[in-house]
């Protein structure tokens, strides 16, 4: 330490001083090898795909400078467009209703009972579970004719359902399944902002005879928005590419019926060998996805404006 | 498995008497030079299952007899499938031998010229034995591994034929005979199904783009052909929509509930429960169906062929077979070894395990090797007999997938009601340019 403390001053005084000839600045060495990884993982794929995209590239194939035809492809291919509806559909549902059970679920999870800590526990459980093996249990709850989620529906006299194996019904049986699995997520950001509120607004606001619903609505609601927004945009991120388990459990199907952008796009490059035009379509989607995150992020900073403003 | 009727020790004797008869002066026949490759190291990437399986267990007798060293990996079909274009398009493959999809690879490979031409190496004594023939090989077989210019450019290793797998015990019981035409199929469907009970008529594939593989069944035999001399597809005319109106009646009046998102594994589920009664699959199915293990109906399930259609009777055929990198630097080596794998004692234990059938027809017609089937006599009975009436179950293009893709997923909506002929020609409206594009490329 002390030896590296002298030497370092003495090192910038001789680069300082003036007359002497240019030497390269000492922290170069310092900076390039990051840089060099920065350049090769992150700037090289992305201007690759993007040159890609601009390709006839289909694997076996010579390549070939098509400029733009790739991208005018795009609103001309029924699949895409549907592809982008059903990805639409997906996160908008996957998104909501996880914060919705979330936000029950972390308000319940708040309250003081016996065992509370084990039942957190146990809530949480979906989300340490891995996707594919997760995908593999529900497709056999699925099934029509041997899944248990029929039989629980004959239970209660309810008429048996064809979930996934149906295309009006196969997104939001998908969606069942992300809900099942990362409402615990929305609960523990909840849960977190729960623990941050203070007790004096729902002292004062009982004192006024507020009720229990009139509590959570102008209280508590508006003091976990900022966690709500910041669980929808992990949700929402996470759902707009969600693969695993659709892949695993209707790999898109049946027919399209939940082929999403992201599934669409794997068939293209690496079953179809389109790569030029599969690289157009995860230019597309990854504008897509930084749109939508830029109009969550604008969105919070509204919202956390007129809090401060109705909070003073 | 282990009780094979053909072992080492038969191998190596039957090697030892031809290397006897040429030497008392039978027509002088140059011998297999087995060792000449000895220390070679050769790479095979092979698709997971029972093919690869029976490679690996007898490598060492290759080894043995060769002295060439193998390393082989088997990878899950779909992956292997992208591992070995990727990688042979690079120009720079990892593997010498490759494990190939006719059905699925045939004309992209060939176009790629990423095969070794394997037609001198057939003609030359010193590397072939003098039982390994071209006319050996069944026709579809042939068709497979040969080229436009008549290159042999693989071996052809096993081949899946589709037929009619039905349950015994549900037939007798509603007193059904089993069918031979599609009007009978759908007729005796009919009476099978007993939605009350849970039991129905018939199941298949209902999933996009594996049902392709069932459906071509049914356009065959309606008279259907893929493509036209142009290499324009067909696949949407009048044969096509009498295949996919059969499909629906079927996969909608008589079939489980679900069947949409069914691909073989759930149709074999249902059919191994005793839910459904008849179930059009590849043929290879049979280990499963008959392992108490996994199947409550062993003994009771009866094989036969694909019923006729109104105008013929064609089983569906799909097949693999081993192929050289044309970049491998080892190639008479591993010539050896494709020869290995498809020899008559390969060939036989695959037949006898049930694990695929093998394409030669001096392995199939051999009353030795039938003794040794672990399978019912049905069902070698239906394999020789869809042998005889087998044709190409898709057409022999490169954007196969494409075409499974977009096709089937038309053929699956018909299944939630949409009309046939309007959702074919959907389908092919988009197809059309994508096998265009490819072929121009």
């Amino acid at each position: 330490m002390k030896v590296a403390a002298e030497v370092i001053p003495a090192a910038a005084a001789t680069d300082l001083a003036p007359g002497k000839e240019w030497r390269p600045p000492s922290y170069w060495p310092f900076v390039v090898p990051a840089l060099v990884v920065v350049l090769a993982v992150i700037v090289f794929p992305w201007v690759f795909t993007i040159w890609m995209s601009l390709n006839q590239w289909k694997v076996g194939s010579p390549t070939t400078f098509v400029g733009l035809a790739n991208y005018m492809r795009l609103p001309n291919d029924p699949r895409f467009v549907e592809a982008v509806g059903h990805t639409i559909l997906y996160t908008a549902l996957s998104v909501l209703l996880p914060l919705i059970f979330g936000t029950f679920a972390a308000v319940v999870f708040h309250a003081k009972f016996a065992g509370r800590g084990f039942l957190r526990g146990v809530f949480i459980m979906p989300m340490m579970a891995t996707p594919v093996a997760i995908a593999l249990v529900w497709t056999m709850m699925f099934h029509p004719q041997l899944g248990v989620l029929n039989y629980l529906l004959s239970l209660v006299g309810l008429p048996p359902q064809l979930w996934v194996f149906h295309p009006g019904t196969v997104i939001p049986s998908l969606v069942l399944v992300e809900t099942w699995q990362w409402t615990p997520l929305v609960m523990l950001i909840v849960l977190g902002g729960l623990a941050a509120i203070p007790t004096e607004p729902y002292e004062s606001a009982q004192i006024d005879g507020a009720g229990a619903w009139q509590m959570f609505r102008y209280i508590t609601l508006p003091l976990i928005t900022p966690f709500l927004f910041i669980a929808g945009m992990i949700r929402m991120i996470d759902a707009v590419k969600s693969f695993d388990i659709i892949f695993a459990i209707t790999q898109g199907g049946p027919g399209s019926a939940s082929e999403t952008i992201n599934l669409y796009l794997y068939s293209v490059a690496f079953i179809y060998y389109d790569l030029g035009y599969g690289s157009a379509i995860a230019v597309i989607f990854f504008l897509l996805i930084v749109a939508l995150a830029a109009v969550m992020l604008h969105l919070r900073q509204r919202t956390m404006w007129t809090e401060i403003g109705s909070g003073a | 498995m282990k009780n094979l009727s053909i072992s080492r020790r038969t191998l190596l004797a039957g090697t030892a008497a031809t290397g006897a008869l040429s030497l008392t002066g039978f027509p002088a026949r140059a011998e297999v030079q087995w060792k000449k490759y000895a220390g070679t190291k050769l790479e095979v990437i092979l698709a997971k299952g029972p093919r690869g399986d029976n490679l690996q267990k007898y490598i060492k007798e290759f080894t043995e007899l060769t002295g060439i060293q193998v390393e082989s990996e088997q990878i899950p079909e779909q992956q292997q499938r992208q591992k070995a274009v990727i990688e042979l398009a690079s120009g720079k493959p990892s593997f010498d031998v490759i494990h190939l999809s006719y059905h699925v690879q045939k004309r992209q490979f060939e176009k790629g010229g990423w095969l070794a031409d394997m037609s001198g190496y057939m003609k030359d004594p010193n590397l072939t034995a003098p039982d390994l023939v071209e006319s050996d090989f069944s026709a579809a077989g042939l068709q497979y591994a040969k080229n436009d210019k008549g290159q042999m450019l693989s071996l052809p290793w096993s081949v899946d034929y589709f037929i009619l797998y039905y349950n015994k015990e549900l037939f007798q019981k509603k007193g059904v005979a089993v069918p031979k035409t599609f009007d009978e199929m759908v007729v005796a469907a009919e009476k099978l199904t007993d939605a009350k009970e849970g039991t129905f008529g018939f199941v298949g594939r209902g999933l996009r783009n594996a049902n392709m593989t069932l459906w071509t069944n049914f356009f065959l035999n309606y008279g259907g052909e893929f493509l036209d001399g142009k290499g324009g597809i067909l696949t949407d005319g009048p044969e096509a929509i009498e295949a996919t109106k059969l499909y629906q009646t079927l996969l909608t009046k008589v079939a489980p509930p679900g069947v949409a998102g069914f691909n073989w594994m759930e149709s074999m589920a249902s059919f191994t429960q005793g839910r459904s009664a008849m179930w059009i699959d590849g043929v290879g199915w049979a280990p499963p169906l008959e392992d108490p293990a996994a199947s409550r109906i062993v003994g009771k399930v009866g094989y036969t062929v694909v019923p006729a259609g109104p105008k013929g009777q064609f089983s569906a055929t799909y097949g693999d077979g081993l192929g050289i990198a044309a970049a491998s630097k080892n190639k008479e080596a591993a010539y050896l070894l494709c020869q290995w794998a498809v020899s008559k004692t390969q060939g036989a234990r695959l037949l006898q395990a049930g694990g695929g059938v093998p394409f030669r027809n001096s392995v199939l017609n051999d009353p030795e090797i039938q003794k040794g089937v672990k399978m019912p006599p049905e069902w070698l009975k239906s394999v020789i007999d869809s042998a005889k009436i087998s044709k190409l179950g898709l057409p022999v293009i490169i954007p196969v997938a494409e075409f499974r893709d977009l096709v089937g997923a038309a053929i699956t909506s018909t299944l939630a009601g949409a009309d046939p002929a309007a959702e074919l020609k959907k389908a092919h409206e988009q197809f059309r340019p994508i096998l265009e594009r490819s072929e121009k490329a």
